[in-house]
């Protein structure tokens, strides 16, 4: 982060801000291809900023800007100190100000993506980092994890289950996922997603965007107009 | 002690201190620590200079904000906040004493984080007066205006500033290398007598007068060009490698 | 150690530029002094017992002295550099070498424990002077500590190049070392500090070393090194297994010579203020220099 920031304080109740989305799940779920692939169908309509949590390296971020869904100065990665969920989790405070960085240059924005590192099925994120999160599993972790639920699984707003193309390949029972997640989570939503299909992202970008127009229309101030949005 | 100072010391303070090895990760990385001595090396190492430094930065800078606590400010006088000569002045010192632009950048990033989630804890017009002067200032400028404000002594802030200079390293060292984490405390709490005296010293060095006649907060920087200088050539050396590094799981 | 010093022109002596004593002893042995006594010495030749070999005997080879030379240049007229102050005062003896360089002489081993030893660099507006050393300075032990203070000022449009040859730390000395150095806002100054932990495969004694320059009023660089407590010179974090320190300064409206960077053994380091740090770390003097030295054309 650069040491230029004005005195930026914002109130937390969000007025006059992004929706900040935080995409998690387990490592190599397709967080990060759910990421560029909102971008892409999001992007034309929307004044976006991605905050990227990798474990290791910027791979994450250099993946996106690569991928040429959006001007890479609106991609930052953040370091996790080998701890990705704290830093989404207990102490957010660099996220924060990443996302804050990237409403300060290219603010004001309608969406800011937060994407964390790999992690396990305990792992989400702070509601005073996120104010909406999406949780991606793939069916190659086995039919059985909505079932085993994690706060993940249950609390997250919406629930991705991703490669579902490989379901015959690994066994998986897509029927079961559906019933078992259905079960856990008291009715919030969940969408079966192949991505690298090309398959389902459009119903992702469906439901976020509905998010950001609930958001603005909540937290939307003069001072601040959001975008015109076309979904 | 104030019991403030157990919230500002602890490393759940949720303030970005956790994603910060201080140079461990590079250390580990290039093979200069390796075990538990070579952490006990390098953490006593830090502590008597880069350490040594902060505490005085903190306590100076805790005296500073005392004097423009509202308590402080005599009824008439302005509400409080300002001194920005004074937080600028301080923050200078600051870097004069931090040559790497690695290290600036990793102290300023943390000075930030911890005064803004200060601000929502500890509401001050001191911090807002900071924050004003110097939005990004570094971080043992930031601990001890945030300890005056939570009530703490330049002592506690001084220890508050020393402490943290070695458990950011410890933790990050017990991630990396997989050590004990209970002998790595043993190590810290062999410090224990390091720190109190670094503390001691720091909150012993002139300050400015807190309590001026004329009523107006002090802007004597020059009682803080004699505060200790102890550099680290080698942490400073890390410091710049690690931000040239292409994989890094921690900021600094 | 004893590099003879270079031709240099005999010059006579320049009256002092402050007030000292009246009568400058014309004796040039070394007088047994009080720690106190401040003495102002000619420049001339030193005998033979001022050799380090000579004070090798031990610590009881000489006195502690006290010692306050000074050095000032000046514009004079034809755009040409005058030196209007150029004084010695044994161990710091000066040659003026070059038309703007001055070199200092160790005409007596040391310093000792218990020396008192300063220099004041003045740069006048404009002005230019180099200032470097013929031979390393060897920090012998002694009674208490020795003290090297060197107060340095340029004014604007003023420059100073301050390269003496490395400061070694033998074993049992207790040395502090005092720099600070004054830029007006327009002057600029390129200083080398150098330490060396003792002589080859020796420990070395303690060394505290402080360093400060302040440029147009604002602090620039303020740096302090603590050699000789063993558990902090092995530090990781400190000097790790080297057995030499040493930074080049370039202060001022130096032209930065380049950009951040990190090598084996030392960093360019662009500081906050106007002015860039080479710090360096080394197993021994000659990579020490190697590793301080920059391709830049304004390059020690």
């Amino acid at each position: 982060m650069g040491t230029d920031h004005a005195d930026h304080h914002h109130a937390p109740d969000g007025h006059g801000r992004a929706l900040r989305l935080g995409i998690g799940g387990p490592v190599g779920s397709g967080k990060t291809a759910l990421v560029a692939a909102l971008c892409r169908t999001l992007g034309p309509s929307m004044r976006l900023g991605v905050v990227t949590n990798d474990i290791y390296t910027t791979e994450d971020a250099d993946f996106l800007r690569r991928a040429g869904v959006l001007d890479p100065a609106r991609i930052v990665a953040v370091e996790t100190g080998c701890c990705p969920h704290t830093a989404i989790r207990d102490d957010i405070a660099a996220n924060i100000d990443a996302v804050e960085t990237l409403e300060e240059r290219f603010g004001p924005l309608d969406l800011v993506i937060v994407e964390s590192g790999g992690d396990n099925l305990t792992a989400t994120f702070s509601r005073g980092l996120a104010d909406k999160q999406i949780f991606v599993l793939d069916v190659s972790g086995g039919d059985k994890v909505p079932r085993k639920g994690g706060p993940g699984v249950t609390s997250a707003d919406l629930l991705v289950v991703n490669k579902t193309d490989l379901a015959p390949m690994v066994g998986a029972d897509l029927t079961v996922m559906s019933r078992d997640a259905a079960a856990v989570r008291d009715g919030k939503p969940v969408l079966f997603t192949s991505i690298r299909e090309d398959r389902g992202a459009h119903t992702v970008a469906d439901w976020v965007t509905g998010m950001v127009h609930d958001w603005r229309h909540v937290h939307a101030t003069p001072e601040t107009p959001h975008a015109t949005l076309h979904p | 002690m104030n019991a403030s100072l157990l919230l500002l010391a602890d490393s759940r303070l949720p303030a970005g201190g956790h994603a910060h090895s201080g140079g461990a990760e590079r250390a580990v990385a290039t093979g200069a620590v390796r075990d538990e001595h070579d952490l006990a090396a390098f953490l006593h190492g830090r502590l008597t200079t880069t350490g040594r430094v902060a505490a005085s930065l903190a306590a100076a800078s805790c005296a500073l904000a005392t004097t423009l606590l509202p308590d402080a400010t005599p009824a008439g006088g302005p509400a409080s906040g300002g001194g920005e000569a004074g937080w600028t002045a301080l923050d200078a010192e600051a870097d004069a004493r931090t040559a790497s632009p690695a290290q600036r950048a990793a102290a300023r990033t943390q000075g930030r984080l911890l005064l803004r989630v200060a601000r929502r804890i500890w509401p001050s017009p001191v911090l807002d007066g900071l924050a004003l002067a110097v939005p990004s200032p570094h971080h043992p400028v930031a601990l001890g205006a945030v300890a005056a404000v939570a009530g703490c002594p330049p002592r506690d802030a001084a220890l508050a500033a020393a402490y943290h200079s070695v458990t950011g390293p410890a933790t990050a060292a017990v991630r990396l290398l997989g050590l004990d984490p209970v002998a790595v405390h043993r190590l810290l709490a062999t410090l224990s007598d390091t720190l109190d005296a670094i503390a001691g010293t720091a909150a012993a060095s002139p300050h400015p007068d807190p309590t001026p006649p004329e009523g107006s907060p002090s802007e004597a920087p020059d009682v803080w060009a004699a505060l200790p200088a102890h550099a680290a050539p080698a942490l400073d050396l890390l410091a710049e490698q690690h931000v040239r590094a292409t994989t890094r799981l921690f900021v600094s | 150690m004893t590099t003879p010093p270079p031709p240099a022109t005999p010059r006579a002596a320049h009256p002092p530029a402050t007030p000292g004593p009246a009568t400058t002893p014309p004796d040039t042995h070394r007088t047994a002094l009080p720690h106190s006594a401040a003495v102002h010495l000619a420049t001339a030749p030193q005998p033979s017992d001022a050799r380090r070999g000579a004070v090798a005997r031990g610590p009881g080879g000489r006195r502690a002295m006290t010692a306050h030379a000074a050095i000032a240049a000046e514009m004079g007229g034809r755009g040409r550099v005058v030196l209007s102050t150029l004084r010695s005062a044994p161990p710091l003896t000066l040659r003026q070498t070059g038309p703007e360089r001055v070199h200092l002489v160790a005409t007596a081993a040391g310093p000792l424990g218990g020396d008192r030893l300063r220099l004041d660099v003045r740069v006048g507006p404009g002005a230019r002077l180099e200032v470097a050393s013929v031979a390393s300075t060897l920090v012998l032990p002694g009674r208490g500590e020795s003290v090297m203070v060197v107060e340095a000022h340029v004014e604007a449009g003023g420059r100073l190049v301050f390269t003496p040859e490395p400061t070694v730390l033998a074993a049992g000395c207790r040395h502090r070392m005092v720099v600070r150095l004054t830029l007006a806002a327009g002057a600029s100054a390129v200083w080398r500090e150098e330490i060396v932990f003792g002589r080859y495969g020796e420990a070395p004694g303690r060394c505290h070393s402080r360093f400060d320059a302040v440029h147009d009023g604002r602090p620039l660089l303020r740096q302090e090194f603590v050699v000789g407590d063993p558990a902090v010179d092995g530090s990781p974090a400190v000097y790790g297994d080297a057995r030499c320190v040493g930074s080049v300064l370039f202060a001022g409206d130096e032209p930065r010579p380049l950009a951040a960077e990190v090598g084996e053994g030392r960093a360019v380091l662009p500081l906050a203020g106007p002015g860039t740090l080479v710090s360096a770390l080394a197993p021994d003097a000659v990579r020490l220099r190697e590793r301080l030295a920059l391709p830049a054309p304004d390059g020690p």
